[in-house]
């Protein structure tokens, strides 16, 4: 099955636009991609007429050129008649976005379109989803574009069973100034599900790093999914949704009785190196980090901060989530103390948490970033950064961004989010340093990367 | 590939839907497990020259296709010393519900481990590890890999269960011999894969291991529900 031409489409029919209803979702999709994308779109309605100007035609077929994704949104009893039309007039795929199929009770329906399309061996995305959005490339979620918020192309690809959950990170995606490489909505899965997307995105080059929401698998689809994540050197990030044990099921054996269905889910998950997200915010900040640092780490933590508080709040954190804040030789806390400036040289604790006191300028934070980048007692550095000391400029988020640039030891930091305070965020994003406005987002930060590991 | 013995035994509990105790040993036995030295009857004169062999004290459970849960239906009792003691068990075990003899097996000392399988609708079979005994789902300090298992999968294993420490030797104490562990584990999930699409979950509880073994004291095999 070839998703290539697919996900990055030349062309594009739209069939089930509506010559009298412009907000029917068709042409919601129609009008975007028409207007707004590279993507060349052609208009189809059984009835034909014309659409703002332009031909509707009335099958794809009849489409003048060769057609590369059709996005059916037709009536549930009429996507088979399309989908035949479809494969025989050589489209390389399609996604179906119309409802009615096996989530209302009507599987019969679903098995034809899955018959069809597996002896055609035509990627058939849905039904009962919103699609794909590529950015620059793109759109076919039904969502008026105006009221949409798109995150810039990026590496990391999303792929959801909701179509709700999907755009909804999106949003979150876009807050933290995150790009995405593809965003996509497989609804009932029928054809395409999260194997053959994990496979696809593990050649895409555009992506570096792939995340799924996952309401659940079929049988044994779980086993071929982690082992094919197994084999994918990019990190991997789930989403499971249904945690709670199901129905009253009688349970006679100790051990079907403690192997509940999420418990074995997330074993086995972690035991082949996929990082499960226990919830959103998880989600969006492993996403950050992995796509910055897809190494993985042991978790040895240096934290470098200019207020006790917060190293102390930070090693309560990494602590409870299994990282490790190691002590540093007195040999190290001598070499970094005589780096520092004078008014801090006496006041400095450096046994890590490294607190710098709210005295410290940005070469104190420069030096101790830079020693601990080059020690082997840490493998990752937090820095909780307070914006509204005296001592520190708006360009030291990029300045300590090149450290990490030369040594490649990870940086996370945290920033409270202000907009006073924007210049010195944008300057660890644009370094591609990950920057949370808490700091139990940090720690997740660091978290991923130390869960993310080869299989 | 599974043995036709085995085949046999899991054909012959289909009706039930789980497999008796002595038949499910000797299945594992044959799988290259270690079960307690062990004989099924009803007489008491041959058990206690079987007793008497393997030497007090011993260990009689009740042989009954109506009792899943033995010890919960009085049908287990341990640290039997002589052998009045063990006609007395006999002959309280003959008047349970489908009383069919009696298992009669040498003691065995140890760390009480359980080592479990259930055949997972998304992921097939997998394989749980934990600390084990009557009280297993209290303390529910357990891990769970999918099947089938490689050798350093069972360190990873140990070393997730919170009390770890009481496998490497706590306070004094012998460790679980590592070596034999493993091999129980690595041919238990072996047995578990080979079986898949027959059973629905397996107890091995206790798993009891000595200093120099890995003993499966006791043995639940549930089958899968026809299609």
């Amino acid at each position: 099955m070839d998703l290539r031409t697919l996900f990055s489409p030349q062309t594009m029919a739209v069939v089930g636009v509506s010559t009298s209803n412009a907000l029917h979702p068709a042409n919601v999709i129609y009008r975007k991609n028409h207007l707004r994308y590279p993507v060349r779109t052609f208009a189809v309605n059984p009835k034909g007429g014309m659409l703002q100007g332009d031909p509707v035609y009335t099958r794809v077929s009849e489409i003048p050129e060769p057609v590369d994704l059709a996005l059916i949104a037709v009536r549930a009893d009429h996507v088979s008649e399309v989908l035949s039309d479809c494969i025989e007039h050589g489209v390389k795929g399609a996604a179906v976005i119309s409802g009615g199929f096996a989530e209302t009770g009507r599987a019969d329906l679903q098995d034809q379109l899955v018959s069809m399309a597996r002896e055609a061996d035509f990627p058939l995305i849905g039904p009962n989803c919103l699609g794909f959005y590529a950015p620059g490339a793109v759109d076919t979620f039904f969502l008026p574009s105006e009221r949409m918020v798109q995150p810039d192309p990026g590496n990391v690809s999303l792929v959801s069973q909701s179509g709700g959950i999907l755009v909804d990170q999106m949003v979150k995606f876009a807050g933290e100034g995150m790009g995405l490489s593809l965003a996509v909505s497989i609804g009932n899965k029928a054809v395409v599900r999260e194997l053959d997307l994990l496979r696809y995105l593990a050649g895409d080059p555009r992506t570096d790093v792939i995340a799924f929401y996952v309401e659940g698998f079929g049988r044994n689809e779980g086993r071929e999914f982690v082992l094919a994540a197994c084999d994918c050197p990019k990190p991997v990030i789930v989403l499971k949704a249904g945690k709670s044990p199901g129905g009253s099921r009688a349970v006679t054996s100790h051990t079907a009785s403690m192997a509940g269905d999420y418990r074995v889910f997330s074993s086995v998950l972690a035991q082949h190196g996929v990082v499960e997200a226990k919830n959103e915010f998880e989600l969006v900040a492993f996403c950050e980090a992995l796509s910055y640092y897809p190494r993985s780490i042991e978790g040895r933590v240096g934290i470098i901060t200019g207020s006790g508080g917060h190293g102390a709040i930070a090693v309560d954190t990494c602590s409870s989530h299994d990282l490790s804040v190691p002590a540093l030789d007195d040999g190290l806390q001598e070499k970094i103390r005589g780096r520092l400036s004078t008014s801090v040289q006496g006041i400095a604790s450096l046994g890590n948490p490294l607190d710098l006191t709210g005295s410290a300028v940005d070469d104190d934070f420069y030096a101790a970033v830079e020693s601990l980048s080059q020690s082997e007692k840490v493998d990752c550095i937090l820095l909780l950064l307070l914006p509204y000391l005296p001592g520190i400029t708006s360009d030291l988020g990029a300045r300590l961004s090149q450290i990490t640039h030369h040594t490649g030891k990870p940086l996370v930091a945290y920033v409270p989010h202000v907009d006073k305070y924007r210049m010195l965020i944008e300057g660890f994003e644009l370094n591609h340093v990950p920057v949370s406005p808490s700091i139990e987002g940090a720690v997740h930060r660091v978290e991923a990367m130390k869960r993310s590991r080869p299989c | 590939m599974l043995n036709d013995e085995t085949k046999q035994i899991l054909e012959a509990a289909r009706p039930r839907g789980w497999v008796l105790e002595p038949d499910a040993k000797r299945l594992l036995a044959a799988a290259g497990l270690n079960v307690p030295r062990f004989i099924r009857t009803g007489d008491p004169e041959e058990a206690g020259r079987f007793a008497g062999e393997v030497g007090y004290p011993v260990v009689a459970k009740v042989v009954s296709p109506e009792i899943l849960h033995k010890s919960d239906a009085g049908g287990v009792k341990t640290g039997i010393r002589d052998a009045p003691r063990l006609r007395e068990a006999m002959d309280r075990f003959a008047s349970l519900d489908g009383y069919e003899g009696t298992l009669v097996e040498e003691t065995v000392q140890g760390l009480e481990l359980i080592a479990g399988a259930k055949v997972d609708e998304q992921f097939g079979p997998v394989i749980l590890l934990g600390i084990g005994g009557t009280s297993v789902e209290i303390y529910q300090d357990t891990v769970i890999r999918m099947a089938p298992l490689e050798p350093r999968d069972v360190a990873s294993m140990v070393s997730g269960l919170r009390a770890h420490e009481l496998l490497e030797g706590y306070r004094g104490a012998d460790p679980v011999d590592m070596d034999a562990l493993t091999e129980t584990l690595v041919a238990f999930s072996s047995l578990v894969t080979a079986m898949a699409d027959r059973i629905e979950s397996v107890d091995l509880n206790p798993l009891i291991c000595p200093p120099d073994r890995c003993v499966v004291a006791d043995a639940r095999i549930l089958l899968a529900s026809g299609d």
